[in-house]
Parts: C-alpha cells; structure tokens; sequence
C-alpha cells in the first residue's frame, strides 16, 4: 500500500486577488472578501497522487492549513479522489510564514502517520515562496525534489523523476519515503466528476488544531515565524506619459510601425 | 577585515565551471552590505576543477572563498550541499546568506534555512540595513513594496534573481584567502543526481534581448497567444510572458517575467494584454521605449508605457504583423 500524502493550499482567488490589502496593524494580509480556491499547482500535486492510484493500491490523505474556509478545498480533493481529508485550522495558526506553514504542515503529516510519497505544488499563487515544500522535508528529515515535471520510474522503493533546471532538467534518484514538488508539465490535472462529489460527501474532514498537534503557540502561526513583514511602503511607480496612438486599427498599425523603425527595432 | 563572525555570505553557483552571474551580482550586494557592517564577504564554491573561478570572486568583491573541490561536487547533490553549507554556517555563524534565485538555488536556499531554523525570504528586489543594522529584504507586493525582516534568528536569509543587481566590475588587484572545504563522508545517501541534461536554448535569450515582447492573459486562447508569439518572431525580439500566460499553459515557465520570474533590460519592450501589475514590471529594467497594446483605456498599463495602443489584440495584433511584414519587404527590394 503506497501512502501519499497531498498538501494543498487555499489561495485568494487570483482573478481578484487585487483587492488584498495589508492589515497595516498586524502586517498580515487582509483577505477577507476575496473567495478561496484550490492553489492551481495544488491541482497537478493531486494529479499526480491520483494517477499512481490507478497504478497501485494506494490512499491519499489531502492536508492543508488555513481558516475554517479552506475545507472546501480539502472537500474538492476529497470529491477529486482523495480518500481522507484533513484541516488544520486555528487562530494560532494565522500570520505563518513558509518557516511556520512547514512546521505545522510536517506536524500534521506525523500524526496522519504512515506516508511514503507527499506531494506539493512547486509554489502557492500568494505566497509564491517555494519554500514549503522543502522545508516540510526538513522537518520530517525526508529527501525531497522540487520542481518535478516527470515521474520516470515509481515502481519499488526508489524513484527515479525528472525536475526542471535552466534550459533542460536534471534526473533524480530518490529513496522513498519522499517529498515532491511538481510543476504544471508533471500532469494535466482532472476536472470534478458528478460521481465524485456524490461520494465525497460521504467522506469526513479531520479538523487539528495545536491541542491535537501537540504544539505550543510560540512554534506555531507568526509566533513561529522567523521572518515578519516589517513595513509597506507606496510604490515609487515607473511612472511614463503615455502617447496614444488613435486612429482606424489601420492607421494605429501603420503609426506603430513607425514608432518601432524610430526606435530600431525594424 | 573582519572576523569569521558575522560576516556576509554568498552561495555561489557554477555550471560546467561557469560562474553563475547572479553569485556576482550578489557578492556586489553582500560587499555594500559587508562595508556598512564592517565584516567580510565570505563566499562559498562548491563543484570539481573549480580552483581557477575563487578569483574571479575575489575580484568580485569577496575576502575569503570557502572552496569544496572534488568529482562528487561536480553537479549540485543536495544532501551533500545541503551539508557542507549547514556546517560551515554552524561553525561560522554569518550575519547573511545570499543565494540566487536559480532553479539550485530555490531547492538548496529552503533546505539550508529550515536545518538553521532560520527564515528565508524569496525574490528580493532590494536589500537595506535599518538602524539596527538589521536587513530590510524588499519585495513587491500589493500595490506597494514589502520589507520583510528576521529580526531575531540568524543568519538573515534571502534569494534574488539574475539581473536584478548589476555585476561588479572586477578588480584583479583585489585579494582574499582562500580556505579548502572538507567533504562530509557519511550521508545517507538517500538522494542522487544521476545526470543534468541541458540543451541550447530555442529563439532570442530574454535577459540579453535588445527587443522583448511580453503577452498576458488578454491573449484569450491559445491562438491569440500565437499571434503575439508571431509577433515576437517577426521582430526577431525574445517572447517574454506574465503568470497567468504561463498558468493558462500558452507560455513555458521559462518566459515569465517579473518578481518570481526573470529579469529583463530590453531596449524596447512591448506588452500585450496585460495589465502592467507590480510583480510583472518590476522585472523590466531601464527600458528606453516601452509600448503596450490593451483594450481597457483605462489599464494601469498606459501609466508606465511611452505608447499605447488601445485594441483588441486578438484583432490588432494580426493587422500589425502584416504590416511589419510589408514594411520588411519594402527594405528587402530597396
Ligand atoms: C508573490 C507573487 C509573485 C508574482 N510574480 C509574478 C511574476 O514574476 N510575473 C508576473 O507576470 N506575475 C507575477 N505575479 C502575478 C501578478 O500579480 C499579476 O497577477 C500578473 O502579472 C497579471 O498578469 P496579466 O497582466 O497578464 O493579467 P491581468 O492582470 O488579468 O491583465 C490582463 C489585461 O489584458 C487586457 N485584455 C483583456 N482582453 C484583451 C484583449 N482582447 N486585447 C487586449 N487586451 C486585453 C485587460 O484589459 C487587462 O489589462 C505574482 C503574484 C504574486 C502574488
Ligand atoms: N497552508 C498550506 N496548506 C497546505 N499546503 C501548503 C500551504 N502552504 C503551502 N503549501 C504547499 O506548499 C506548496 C508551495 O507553497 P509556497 O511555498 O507558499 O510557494 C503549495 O503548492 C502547497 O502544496
């Protein structure tokens, strides 16, 4: 049996995620009238735990942390194909940075328990670090690679993958168990089925908090975290008098060309 | 020159024994760092046949090279990084890590700061010591530029991309030491990398194109996108990209500019259906012409552009070509 282990984020929606603004008192984002969705490469991590499914006798456990909201995200995977969903979720737990999210992160998957593979998008469209999904290696003291973008050989204990580098990739060797991030090129990732939301409402989330954790406040949350925002300050915009071009589409096409023989471009 | 203790330190990467330019455009930030804490800039080289580039570090602005030399540090193997850094850093206890955003370098940053227990900011545009000397680590963000701070844990930690600093000019009369690195001997070993294929890359390189044209979501579809990748063909400029171009999966990865992605000094950009957000433009530095083709009059685009073309680009684009064409031709037979 190949436990996996999927960890997925509930970010601002980013078609609006221009409306967040910063809470200028506890310098944490204010995101409150902005609806959360499944992290897009969340989406690829969970593609990947249901293809090797299909593969093998698997169970995925989808995990995430964030307010009580984000469990219609665990319930998404849940209705996706995962088999049992778990919420961390408490006000301790707010204001994390990657540091922290890891932390938390890698002290729910020690009390999911069994885990050979946890799969995690390469970033979160928000916080966009990249850092979770190493750092949650670090605290589990697993191997771990980023940016995956093929899955090569996953029969047996020893993976082999293929992780992006600068023009090109490099091939990995990996000794489960292991975490992985994954890339948009890993996987094309399934849309819901009727059939699987019918089921997954049968399915339970599992909501942990620091008492379930074991975990003090000070460890947790922006307590834990290392790094604060210590300031936001107005952008000095690049700030440019734009002439319009105006006219038919004809004559605008025609004026631009010009503008790209003046500045050298033709 | 300072101490071992707190100093200013950059993991430098090579590839094939080439040093990376971001490691030298971070040696030139750690070295304006290192001056106002009047500490050192200390650099660590980890790969094989590498003891000729511990100069052109030093000439870069760093006073000591931690050097790793040997076969099994050829390519980046990240436990074996992973633990020479976090020794050294132990032994050593720098005030700062810089690294390079790299595709290295975000995998090996996160794995060295969690074992430090330690923070880690990603992306910085911009680095400032505050009063208390403590580094302020800027980033874009929400209409505005964050300064986010680890002001207790050390080292401060924090990744930047190629080009958002300039690369120092060398000074080869400039000296430093040079302090051979043991390797560890027993890892576990529970990781490998077994080969790093690279291939040369197709069409103009963004970060030293004269020319750059960039496409957003206005592109719509699939074939609005090739519109403006025809776009960037016929003027032999490099296809740049923002995130949702690259989301929506019409551009690679690679082509995404801005605060995660590259960064660019173009002579002359042009953006296509995109709404010139922070995180994007930042990544364009000192171009001489900026141009942008939105249908909103009103996108916060045409506040930081020299022309704007308000159309339907999915329309205009295709009309444009075929006049650039035109005018290709005329000059041809001319
Ligand atoms: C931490 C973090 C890091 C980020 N890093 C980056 C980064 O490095 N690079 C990056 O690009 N983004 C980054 N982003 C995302 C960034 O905030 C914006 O979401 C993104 O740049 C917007 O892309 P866009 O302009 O293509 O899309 P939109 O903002 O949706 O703009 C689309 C524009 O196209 C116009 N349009 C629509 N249809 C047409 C049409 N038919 N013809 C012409 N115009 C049309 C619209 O008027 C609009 O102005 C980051 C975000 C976060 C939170
Ligand atoms: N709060 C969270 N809950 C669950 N998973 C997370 C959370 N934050 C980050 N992750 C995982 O870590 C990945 C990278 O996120 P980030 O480091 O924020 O870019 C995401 O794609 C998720 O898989």
């Amino acid at each position: 049996m190949l436990n996996i282990v999927v960890c997925v984020k509930a970010v601002p929606d980013p078609k609006e995620a221009c409306n967040i603004k910063i809470d200028p008192d506890t310098k944490t984002l204010l995101r409150c009238d902005v609806p959360l969705v499944l992290n897009a490469l969340d989406k690829n991590a969970m593609e990947a735990a249901l293809q090797l499914k299909t593969q093998f006798e698997a169970h995925i456990s989808v995990l995430s942390m964030g307010p009580p909201e984000a469990g219609n995200i665990v319930k998404e995977c849940l209705a996706l194909g995962a088999d049992q969903g778990f919420l961390l979720s408490d006000p301790a737990f707010g204001g994390a940075d990657a540091f922290a999210t890891a932390f938390t992160l890698a002290k729910g998957i020690e009390k999911i328990g069994s885990f050979d593979v946890v799969f995690c998008g390469m970033a979160s469209s928000d916080g966009s670090t990249e850092w979770v999904g190493p750092e949650i290696a670090t605290f589990l003291d697993l191997p771990v690679v980023t940016l995956v973008k093929e899955i090569v050989d996953c029969d047996g204990a020893t993976w082999k993958v293929k992780a992006s580098v600068e023009n090109g990739y490099r091939l990995m060797q990996v000794e489960l168990p292991a975490v992985f991030t994954v890339t948009r090129e890993v996987n094309t990732p399934r849309t819901l089925s009727f059939s699987g939301i019918i089921k997954a409402r049968k399915k339970e989330i599992e909501q942990w908090g620091i008492n379930e954790l074991g975990v003090t406040r000070e460890t947790v949350g922006l307590k834990g975290s290392p790094t604060i925002v210590s300031e936001l300050n107005a952008q000095e915009e690049n700030k440019r008098q734009a002439e319009m071009i105006s006219g038919t589409r004809d004559e605008k096409a025609d004026v631009l060309v010009q503008k790209l023989v003046d500045a050298g471009v033709l | 020159m300072g101490t071992d203790h707190s100093a200013v330190w950059v993991i430098a990467e090579q590839i094939d024994c080439h040093i990376q330019s971001v490691s030298l455009q971070l040696i030139g930030q750690a070295r304006k760092l290192a001056d106002q804490l009047q500490t050192s800039v200390e650099v660590i080289l980890l790969g094989d046949n590498i003891e000729q580039q511990a100069r052109q570090l030093i000439a870069a602005g760093a006073d000591r090279i931690y050097l790793g030399n040997a076969p099994e540090l050829e390519v980046y193997q990240p436990e074996l990084y992973t633990e020479i850094v976090v020794k050294l850093a132990a032994e050593h206890q720098p005030e700062i890590i810089l690294i390079g955003s790299t595709d290295m370098g975000r995998e090996l940053a996160p794995l060295v700061a969690a074992r430090l227990k330690t923070g880690l900011t990603a992306h910085c545009i911009d680095f400032v010591l505050d009063k208390e000397l403590i580094l302020e680590q800027r980033i874009p963000a929400y209409g505005g530029m964050l300064s986010i701070v680890c002001p207790e844990k050390r080292p401060q930690m924090a990744t930047a991309a190629k080009g958002v600093f300039p690369t120092p000019e060398p000074d080869d009369s400039r000296t430093g030491e040079t302090m051979m690195i043991d390797i560890p001997a027993h890892l576990p070993g529970r990781i490998k990398t077994l080969e790093i294929i690279r291939e040369e890359p197709q069409g103009v390189p963004l970060e030293t194109a004269a020319t750059i044209v960039a496409g957003g979501a206005g592109a719509g579809d699939n074939d609005g996108w090739n519109d403006i990748s025809e776009l960037a063909e016929t003027l032999n400029a490099a296809l740049g990209s923002t995130r949702p171009a690259v989301d929506e999966g019409w551009a690679e990865l690679e082509t995404m500019i801005g605060q995660s992605g590259k960064m660019v000094s173009p002579e002359v950009y042009i953006g296509v259906g995109l709404s010139g957000e922070q995180q994007h433009m930042v990544g364009i530095v000192g171009a001489r012409v900026m141009i942008a083709v939105n249908n909103d009059a009103k996108s916060p685009i045409f506040e930081q552009v020299d022309y704007g073309v308000v159309d339907d680009c999915r329309e205009f684009i295709p009309e444009l070509i075929k006049k650039i064409k035109a005018y290709q031709e005329k000059q041809l037979t001319c």
